[in-house]
C-alpha cells in the first residue's frame, strides 16, 4: 500500500464492506441460478440429478467466492493484474504442450484435485491487464497508435493461442470483451475501422488455418438445410424446440422437442432453449430481462466509480457477460453458428459459471471501493 | 482533477453510453428474433415438433374368416405366440439366449440370426427369437420369466387353414407381400403383413383385409415410442360364407388322393360350387408359416402340380364329354333330327386319311341315342361334317366353353373353342374339313376346364339355363339373381339328357358299371376319353400300346361329366383324371361316388343323414 500513499487512509472493515454489496445485484444472480435449477431439473425429466441440485452447490461455492473477491482492495487487484495475466498466459502456453485432451480441445489443466481451464482464468485476466494498462494512459496517450502496442498485444496473444486449441467461443469472447474496453478507454474510432479491416483481410488468410469442423459449423451456419441430420441438425432442432414453444410455452417439465431427445446439449448450451419451448417468449424474454438488468447494474457501478481502473474494471466484467449472453442467445436462435458458449449462471457447468462469478466479485468489489481514487502512476498526486 | 482525467473520464462516459447503446441495439436484435421464431414462425415451427415426436403406427385388421355352407371354418385367424428380445432390459444377451435354450428349442440359425439382429437395430426394438410357439412352450417361457430378462412372449395373428390341403386351391393362402404388390397403402408395408395369393383369399382380398387402425404414438430422437397418444381401431375384414361344403369337399379330396385329378359339383339351379378339387393339393399354412426354400423347390418342381388348381386352371381335351353339344348343334340347328341314322364299321375314310371309333369292330347302325349311349366316334364324325364347325363352336360357346366361367377365383383359364375365324386369325390357314371330325369328338383344338364341363353339364341339367358357377353365398335378404335362359329347345334337351341317362343306366352303356341303383339317386353322365398324342399308322396297325403301358404323361386323360337325380336334377359333377386312362373305368366311378355323397348330403333329403360324411367307397366296385 505504501506505493499508493494517499489512499491508505481509505480502509473500511469487511463487515462494513458488507454492507456495502449490491444485495439488488446479487438477488438478480440468484433469480437466474433459480431458472437454472429449474431448467436443470426439467433437462433431468424431473429430477434435481444429476444437474441441478450440482448446479446450486456450485452456485452457492461461486457466490461465497464471489463475496470473498468483492471485499479485497481494489489496489491490490490493480498492483496483481499483470502477474495475474502473465500467469494466466503461461498456462494456456502450458496446455498447448501439455494440455489433457478433453472434447476434442485442448483447453483443461489435469490440477490433481481439479481440472483448471486456462482460457477461463485468462477472460478475467485479460479484462484486469487491460483495466491496468489503460488505466495508466491519459487522454492523450490513448490516441497515440505506439501505445496501443501493449493492449494490442494482451488482447491477441492469449486469442490467438484460444484460436489454436481451437475453442472458438473463447477467442470470440476475449476479442469481443477486450474491444469493449479499448472502445471506452476512449482509443480513437479509425482504429476499429483498422482493425475490422485487417481482421476481413484475414478471413481468407485464416480460413486455410480453421480446423474442419469449425469451417463445418459455419458452413452449416450459411446454410442449415445442407445437412439436416449431422451439424445441421442442432440448430434446427433448437429453432424448432423455440418456435414450438410459443407465447406461453409447453409448460414446465413439458417440452416435447427436449424432453425426447431431439435437443441436443440440452443441459449446456442449448439450455435456453428449453426455457423458451417449456415458459415461450414470456420465460425467454424474462430471464433476458434478469441479464439486462445485471448489465444496468455494471454500467451503474462502472460510471460510479472514481477510480478509472474500476471503471474500466467494471465495464470489462460487464462486456464479459454481454457478450456470453448474447452469444448464446444468438447461437441457439440460429443468428450466428454454433460456438459452444453457456449461458451465464444458467447453463450447466463449473468453469464458465466460476469464471463469471469471480468477474461478478470483481464488479461488485469496484462497487465496494467506488470512492477509493488511485493516481494514474504509482506515487503520482492525485 | 486534472483536466486530463476530466476528459478521460468524458470519453469514458459518453463511451459507455455509445456502447450500452451497442448492446441494446444487439439485444433488441435478439428479443426480435425470439418473436419471430416464436410468434410469427410459431405455427410452422409447432407442426414440426409435432412431425418430430408424433409417429403414426398401423394397426393392421384381423382379417376376414372364411366359412363354409354349413359354418364350419375354412380359414381363420390363430393367436401366434412369439418369443422376442429386447436388448436393453438384458444384461447379457448370450447367456438369455442360452437360458431360453434350455427351455425352448431354438435353432443354431435362429441364435445367429437374433446375435446378428440385435447389432443393427437399437437396443430397445424387440426380435423375434422365434415364433409359432406351442401353448406349452410358452408356460415354460412364462413360469421362467425371472430367469429371462429381456424376454417378453408376443401376441400376434396367423392365418389359419383348418382344412389344411383339402381346400387349399378354393381358399388359396396368404403370405408376405411382394415388391409388385405394393400399392402405396402403407398396411401394405407393414413388417408380417400378409395379403391373398390365391383362391378366395386373393380375389376377396379387399373384403377380407379391412381396414387398419392406427395409433399416433410419441417417440423420442432416437424412435423409442413413449407413449400412445390416440388409438382407431380400424374395421376388421369381412367375413365370407362359402357355397362350398367342406364334408363334400373332403369326400372329393379323399376320393381323388394320389391321382393327378381335378372335380368340380356344382348346384345346376344356382351356380352353387359344393366342391372344387384340385388333386395333389398343398398345405396352405406352410405358406403363412414360411415356406422353406426346399419345400418351395418340391412344390414347384413336382409335375402334378401341386400349386395349380386344375379345376379351374387345367385345360384339357374334353373327349366324347363334348358330344351333347356336337347333338344339340345338329338339332337345333334343324341339320338333322334324333332319328338320323349312321352305320359304324369301326372307321370312317375323309379325304386320305383314315379316322376310328374307339370300338375297333364298330357299333352298327346307330340313331342318335344309341351314339350318345355308345360314344360311337363314327356317328358323330358323321353328324359334325353336317353340321359344320362354326355352328358346334357357337353352341359349345351358349354352354359356357372356350371363356371364362366368371367364377369368383383368380386364375381362371378360358379353354378353347375352335372355329374357322379362330383358325384363320390364330394361324392364318384355312380350316381344313378334317378337324371338323376330331372337333365332333372333343379332341383337336378342344380345351376345356373341369369346371367348365361342370357348368355344361348342369346347363343341359337346369332345362337350359345359363347358369354361372360362384363361390361365395349370397348374402342373406338379396334376391337369387335372375339366370337367363339360353333358348335351347326342350326337345333336344331332353335327347341329350336321356343319352345321357342311358350312358350309365342302359346295359349298353359306356358307364353301366357306375350306375347308382337307388333309384331316387340315379345319375346320368357321359364318358370321355380323351387322347394325349396322336396314335400314329404304324402304331395302330401293330396294335395299340394299351394305355397302362404307356408313359404316365403320354396316357389318356379320363373325364366324366355327370348330374342327377335322373328324375329332378340338382347336382351336376365334372371330373378329370390326368393321364388317367378311360374314362369309364376311371372317371366314372369317381363322380358316381361324389355325386352319391353330394346327394346323401342334400340337406332337402330326410333324414338328415345327408349331414354326415360317409367313408368314401373304395374304387374298383364298379
Amino acid at each position: 500500500m505504501a506505493r499508493f500513499p494517499g489512499l491508505s487512509n481509505f480502509e473500511k472493515s469487511v463487515g462494513a464492506k458488507l454492507r456495502q454489496v449490491t444485495w439488488g445485484l446479487v438477488l438478480l444472480l440468484c433469480l437466474c441460478a433459480g431458472i437454472g435449477y429449474a431448467m436443470l431439473y426439467s433437462a433431468a425429466n424431473g429430477s434435481p440429478e444429476p444437474w441441478a441440485w450440482r448446479h446450486v452447490v456450485r452456485f452457492a461455492a461461486g457466490l461465497v467466492l464471489m463475496l470473498g473477491i468483492a471485499v479485497i482492495d481494489i489496489r491490490l487487484w490493480l498492483r496483481i493484474a499483470y502477474p495475474v495475466y502473465a500467469v494466466a498466459l503461461g498456462l494456456l502456453t502450458f496446455v498447448e504442450f501439455f494440455g489433457v485432451s478433453g472434447f476434442g480441445a485442448q483447453r483443461w489443466l489435469d490440477l490433481w484435485l481439479f481440472q483448471l481451464q486456462p482460457s477461463e482464468v485468462m477472460k478475467i485476466a485479460l479484462v484486469l491487464a487491460l483495466a491496468r494498462c489503460f488505466h495508466g494512459l491519459t487522454h492523450q496517450e490513448v490516441h497515440r497508435p505506439v501505445m496501443l502496442v501493449l493492449p494490442l498485444v494482451l488482447v491477441l496473444a492469449p486469442a490467438t493461442l484460444v484460436l489454436r486449441q481451437p475453442d472458438l467461443g473463447t477467442a470470440i469472447l476475449l476479442l469481443m470483451s477486450g474491444g469493449a474496453l479499448f472502445f471506452v478507454a476512449g482509443v480513437r474510432l479509425w482504429a476499429f475501422g483498422a482493425a475490422l479491416a485487417a481482421g476481413l483481410a484475414a478471413i481468407p488468410l485464416g480460413w486455410p488455418f480453421l480446423h474442419d469442423y469449425q469451417r463445418e459449423r459455419i458452413l452449416t451456419f450459411l446454410n442449415p438445410e445442407r445437412d439436416p441430420l449431422g451439424a445441421g441438425y442442432h440448430i434446427l432442432q433448437s429453432k424448432i424446440a423455440l418456435g414450438s414453444g410459443g407465447m406461453f410455452g409447453k409448460g414446465f417439465l413439458a417440452g416435447t422437442q427436449s424432453h425426447l431427445s431431439f435437443l441436443p446439449e440440452r443441459q449446456t448450451d442449448f439450455i435456453f432453449t428449453m426455457l423458451a419451448e417449456e415458459f415461450g417468449l414470456v420465460g425467454g424474454l424474462t430471464l433476458l430481462g434478469l441479464y439486462v438488468l445485471i448489465m444496468i447494474y455494471g454500467i451503474a457501478i462502472s460510471l460510479r466509480s472514481t477510480s478509472h481502473f474500476g471503471r474500466l474494471l467494471g465495464i470489462g466484467v460487464t462486456a464479459t457477460f454481454f457478450v456470453y449472453v448474447f452469444i448464446n442467445m444468438a447461437m441457439v436462435t440460429g443468428l450466428i453458428p454454433v460456438v459452444g458458449v453457456p449461458l451465464p449462471m444458467v447453463s450447466y457447468g463449473g468453469t464458465a459459471l466460476m469464471t463469471l462469478m469471480i468477474g461478478l466479485g470483481l464488479l461488485i468489489g469496484v462497487y465496494i471501493h467506488r470512492d477509493v481514487a488511485i493516481p494514474r502512476r504509482p506515487g503520482a498526486v492525485v | 482533477m486534472p483536466h486530463r482525467d476530466l476528459e478521460r473520464i468524458k470519453t469514458f462516459n459518453r463511451r459507455t453510453a455509445l456502447l450500452a447503446g451497442g448492446k441494446l441495439v444487439l439485444l433488441s436484435a435478439l428479443v426480435g428474433r425470439l418473436y419471430y421464431l416464436q410468434v410469427v414462425q410459431s405455427d410452422r415451427y409447432a407442426m414440426l415438433a409435432d412431425e418430430n415426436r408424433i409417429s403414426i403406427r398401423l394397426l393392421p385388421p384381423p382379417r376376414g374368416r372364411i366359412f363354409d355352407r354349413l359354418g364350419e371354418l375354412l380359414a381363420a385367424n390363430r393367436l401366434n405366440y412369439r418369443v422376442v428380445l429386447i436388448a436393453e432390459q438384458t444384461p447379457s444377451v448370450e447367456a438369455t439366449l442360452e437360458t431360453l435354450g434350455k427351455l425352448i428349442p431354438i435353432g443354431e440359425r435362429d441364435v445367429r440370426r437374433v446375435l446378428r439382429d440385435i447389432h443393427r437395430r437399437r437396443a430397445f426394438v424387440p426380435i423375434t427369437v422365434r415364433d409359432n410357439l406351442s401353448w406349452t412352450e410358452v408356460s415354460r417361457v412364462e413360469v421362467n420369466a425371472p430367469d429371462l430378462p429381456g424376454i417378453v412372449i408376443d401376441v400376434g395373428q396367423r392365418r389359419e387353414y383348418p382344412l389344411g390341403a383339402t381346400a387349399a386351391h378354393v381358399t388359396g393362402y396368404v403370405a408376405a407381400v411382394s415388391e409388385s404388390e405394393l400399392t402405396g397403402d402403407p398396411l401394405l408395408e407393414l413388417p408380417g403383413f400378409q395379403i391373398g395369393k390365391s383362391g378366395i383369399e386373393k380375389a376377396y382380398d379387399l373384403a377380407l383385409r379391412g381396414k387398419a387402425g392406427n395409433s399416433q404414438v410419441e417417440v423420442n430422437a432416437f424412435g423409442r415410442v413413449i407413449r400412445e397418444l390416440s388409438r382407431n381401431g380400424g374395421q376388421p375384414g369381412d367375413d365370407l360364407v362359402l357355397t362350398l361344403d367342406a364334408g363334400l369337399q373332403r369326400y372329393v379330396a379323399d376320393r381323388l388322393a394320389g391321382k393327378s385329378a381335378a372335380a368340380v359339383a356344382l348346384d345346376i339351379h344356382t351356380g352353387d360350387v359344393l366342391a372344387l378339387t384340385s388333386s395333389p393339393s398343398h398345405d396352405p399354412n406352410g405358406f403363412t408359416e414360411g415356406l422353406s426354400r426346399a419345400a418351395w423347390q418340391r412344390l414347384v418342381g413336382n409335375p402334378r402340380k401341386p400349386l395349380l388348381s386344375k379345376a379351374i386352371a387345367g385345360q384339357y381335351p374334353p373327349g366324347s364329354t363334348f358330344k351333347m353339344i356336337v347333338v344339340l348343334a345338329a338339332l337345333e340347328s334343324g341339320a338333322l333330327t334324333p332319328q338320323h341314322r349312321v352305320t359304324c364299321t369301326g372307321e370312317i375314310e375323309f379325304g386320305d386319311r383314315k379316322f376310328h371309333c374307339w370300338k375297333r369292330g364298330g357299333h352298327g347302325t346307330l340313331a342318335m341315342l344309341e351314339a350318345i349311349e355308345q360314344s360311337c366316334d363314327v356317328y358323330f364324325y358323321d353328324i359334325s361334317l353336317r353340321v359344320g364347325v362354326d355352328r358346334i363352336a357357337a353352341m359349345a360357346r351358349r354352354f359356357g366353353l372356350g371363356e371364362p366361367t366368371g367364377i369368383d377365383l383368380a386364375g381362371e383359364l378360358a379353354g378353347l373353342v375352335p372355329d374357322r375365324d379362330w383358325k384363320l386369325a390364330t394361324y392364318d390357314a384355312r380350316w381344313q374339313r378334317g378337324e371338323t371330325l376330331v372337333t365332333g369328338i372333343g379332341q383337336g383344338y378342344m380345351l376345356a376346364t373341369p369346371l367348365q364341363l361342370a357348368v355344361m353339364t348342369a346347363r343341359l341339367a337346369n332345362g337350359g339355363k345359363a347358369v354361372t358357377p360362384r363361390l361365395v353365398r349370397v348374402t342373406e335378404g338379396s334376391d337369387e339373381p335372375e339366370i337367363a335362359d339360353l333358348g335351347i329347345s326342350a326337345a333336344s334337351l331332353k335327347i341329350v339328357t336321356e343319352g345321357m341317362r342311358r350312358v350309365v343306366n342302359s346295359p349298353r352303356g359306356t358307364a353301366y358299371k357306375a350306375r347308382i341303383d337307388d333309384a331316387a339317386m340315379a345319375m346320368a353322365g357321359k364318358t370321355g376319353t380323351s387322347q394325349v398324342r396322336r396314335i400314329g399308322k404304324s402304331e395302330r396297325l401293330s396294335g395299340v400300346r394299351r394305355n397302362e403301358d404307356r408313359p404316365w404323361d403320354e396316357r389318356d386323360h379320363a373325364l366324366f361329366v355327370a348330374f342327377a337325380p335322373v328324375r329332378a336334377p340338382q347336382y351336376a359333377v365334372a371330373v378329370v383324371v390326368e393321364h388317367g386312362g378311360s374314362g369309364s373305368r376311371v372317371a366314372a366311378p369317381i363322380a358316381r361316388d361324389i355325386l352319391r355323397e353330394t346327394q346323401r348330403r342334400d340337406p332337402a333329403r330326410a333324414g338328415g343323414a345327408g349331414r354326415v360324411a360317409t367313408a368314401p367307397p373304395r374304387p374298383g366296385d364298379a
